[in-house]
């Protein structure tokens, strides 16, 4: 077998780009603020799942729940937008020193110059709930009674304001892939001239809409999800928020985006398709733009919610496409699935395992799928990857596939 | 960029033949507000009937603007805006979520994503391209036409661009402006295409537009720009306090 991506069609693969340079990145989730959190509990093997103490209705599940959100509060000036899913971007903005340098960069290129891409599911639909939930005749409370806070774009106002970019702005939501995605159109803005630099965004918080309504799809485990186990029987919800900051000729950063591929399975709204065609045009189209084969990918976060059905599907996916040696794990085990910023939360992830020089294994899962087996690292492993591959795949049948590297490698 | 196809619906004119024609003969064109629905005939008979009505709507004049550039709808790369994606099932959601949480309807969640009409449309149209789902406030339509754009000229492909929007219902009418059920659609492609009905030139600029309120009326002076045919500049709204200038010619 050649695992050539390139063999699986005979369309005309999209040609290699120039890569961007990764300035800076954080991220905030169940494991805590920022990437010192994120690193230590992946190292310790700590989980931030948590049994459901969420909802005021009963749901036997677990979550990862960020701590703290419900007293924190966004700026005065940006109240009107003042909702659980900003306060988490604002509490995620804090850490790492992004906001400082997102700001820096700002200043540097000039705000017109910078553009500012976000994904979300969620966006502030959680302050849509509450509106509902107090009601005084028919009417919004006071409070929640602003029509930005109840767009899908509200975290791009919120953040568009604190972060003062001028460029191009736009939300990006297509469920599951959607802060995957903000890596391609942002990477697209820069080669065409049209920023230099890019701020790219995921923020997804834990709202009755996602919770009870995977649950109605009977998606969501009564226990911690085990990704690619046997005996695996749904997700955990979690919420997150991550930042990268995209820029042009600096050769002097060592984390890079090489490539991305995006897709659609045209199959069904909420199934994948059952050869995981779109998830294999995202991967070529990414190992294509990235001018990589299958083979030079040392690490591959997958999508691996733990779902029967996208397990399955990615398990044969991986093992078709990727050489035994390449070494695959998801770590939702650790976060839960953080739905419209597991995208970019899982990115961090990619660039903490190249910059620290370690693979994530796979935290809940004993048994692993046969088909996925050799190419699953359950526990860490200390070898230092220097390309990594994310994949997220949405509803709507929506995939995304991003390839990272550290400079001098690609 | 050259357009090569334009579909719209409104419940005043369905399709861009009718709407084109009222442009050119009127200052002052409202979308219009009641409940027809449109045929949506590029989705298969039984998801036409099920389908939640941004869908209808996006496919109706996603499937006019294909068939106007005579491009297969598999092939095309697509990006679907919306100011506000299905306020009637954010409505009905949110209204079971505080009544009892655990009678949300499945199939209403999985069609409550801003990406179901791109999910839909995909799925009827057998198309394995990229599909995105965008949203940017009152700059919906111009950031979603941007990057459509970009995506055409990064790839070289052609690309489709729709958006749509429905009124609000229950209380959140009160909150937010949306009234009139509207879809556009363009097809949008970076070389030569015949037929061609305009070329675009688009510009970002770090200023504000005028805007209404209602998205219905987002797309509008760039659409009486292409079908008065003149060599103009027009700007429209992408975002808070920025812009398109596009500039519109043949």
């Amino acid at each position: 077998m050649s695992y050539s991506a390139a063999a699986m069609d005979d369309r005309r693969l999209p040609a290699r780009i120039r890569p961007l340079a990764i300035t800076a990145h954080t991220a905030t989730s169940a494991l805590g603020c920022g990437v010192a959190a994120h690193l230590g509990a992946l190292r310790e093997r700590r989980s931030g799942l948590r049994p459901n103490d969420f909802t005021d209705a009963p749901l036997a599940c677990a979550i990862g729940r960020v701590d703290g959100l419900e007293r924190y509060r966004v700026p005065t000036a940006q109240s009107t937008l003042d909702c659980r899913n900003n306060r988490l971007a604002w509490l995620g903005l804090q850490q790492d020193g992004f906001l400082d340098a997102a700001r820096a960069a700002v200043a540097r290129h000039g705000a017109a110059r910078v553009a500012l891409v976000v994904g979300t599911s969620t966006a502030s639909i959680g302050a849509t709930e509450e509106a509902y939930r107090a009601l005084d005749d028919g009417r919004f409370p006071a409070a929640l009674d602003h029509a930005a806070l109840h767009t899908p774009h509200s975290l791009g106002l919120f953040l568009e304001t604190v972060l003062g970019t001028r460029g191009p702005c736009l939300t990006i939501a297509t469920a599951c892939s959607s802060s995957a995605k903000v890596f391609a159109s942002a990477e697209r803005l820069i080669r065409l001239g049209l920023a230099d630099a890019a701020v790219v965004a995921g923020v997804d918080t834990l709202c009755g809409s996602v919770l009870f309504g995977f649950n109605a799809l009977e998606l969501v485990a009564p226990e911690p999800c085990r990704p690619f186990d046997v005996d695996r029987r749904g997700i955990s919800i979690g919420e997150a928020a991550g930042f990268a900051l995209l820029e042009r000729d600096r050769d002097d950063a060592p984390l890079r985006l090489l490539g991305h591929g995006e897709s659609s399975d045209a199959h069904h709204m909420s199934t994948p398709h059952p050869q995981g065609l779109g998830a294999r045009r995202a991967i070529a189209d990414a190992l294509a733009r990235a001018g990589l084969a299958p083979g030079d990918i040392d690490y591959v976060n997958l999508h691996g919610t733990a779902t029967r059905k996208n397990d399955e599907v990615e398990a044969a996916v991986l093992a078709d496409l990727f050489p035994p040696a390449t070494r695959a794990s998801s770590t939702k085990g650790w976060t839960g699935h953080t739905l419209g910023a597991a995208g970019i939360l899982e990115s961090v992830v990619c660039l903490l395992a190249l910059e620290h020089g370690f693979v994530p294994g796979t935290l809940g899962t004993t048994t692993p799928e046969p088909v996925a087996a050799a190419r699953l690292a359950l526990g860490n492993e200390a070898r230092a990857p220097r390309t990594a591959l994310s994949n997220s795949f949405g509803f709507g049948g929506n995939n995304a596939c991003l390839v990272f590297g550290l400079h001098g490698n690609a | 960029m050259h357009v090569a196809g334009i579909g719209w619906w409104s419940q005043s004119d369905t399709d861009w033949a009718s709407l084109a024609a009222r442009l050119r003969a009127s200052e002052t064109v409202a979308p219009g507000r009641g409940g027809a629905r449109p045929a949506a005939t590029s989705l298969p008979p039984n998801e036409r009937r099920r389908a939640p009505l941004p869908v209808l709507l996006a496919c109706e004049a996603a499937g006019q603007a294909c068939a106007m550039a005579g491009l297969a709808p598999a092939t095309l790369p697509c990006v679907f805006a919306s100011v506000h994606g299905d306020l009637a099932i954010t409505h009905e959601m949110c209204e079971t979520l505080a009544r009892d949480p655990r009678e949300l309807s499945p199939t209403r969640f999985h069609n409550s994503v801003h990406n179901a009409p791109a999910g839909y449309w995909t799925v009827a149209t057998g198309c394995h391209a990229p599909s995105n789902a965008v949203s940017a406030w009152h700059g919906s339509f111009g950031a979603g036409l941007l990057e459509a754009a970009v995506q055409a000229c990064a790839d070289d492909v052609p690309v489709l661009f729709a958006a749509c929007d429905i009124a609000a219902d229950g209380p959140l009418a009160r909150v937010v402006d949306a009234r009139d059920p509207f879809a556009v659609a363009l097809v949008l492609a970076p070389g030569p295409v015949d037929p061609c009905l305009a070329r675009l030139a688009l510009r970002h600029v770090a200023e504000p537009a005028e805007r209404n309120a209602d998205p219905a009326f987002a797309a509008l002076p760039l659409l009486r720009a292409i079908a008065l045919g003149a060599s103009s500049t027009i700007r429209i709204a992408c975002g808070e306090g920025h812009s398109l200038d596009v500039g519109v010619g043949r």
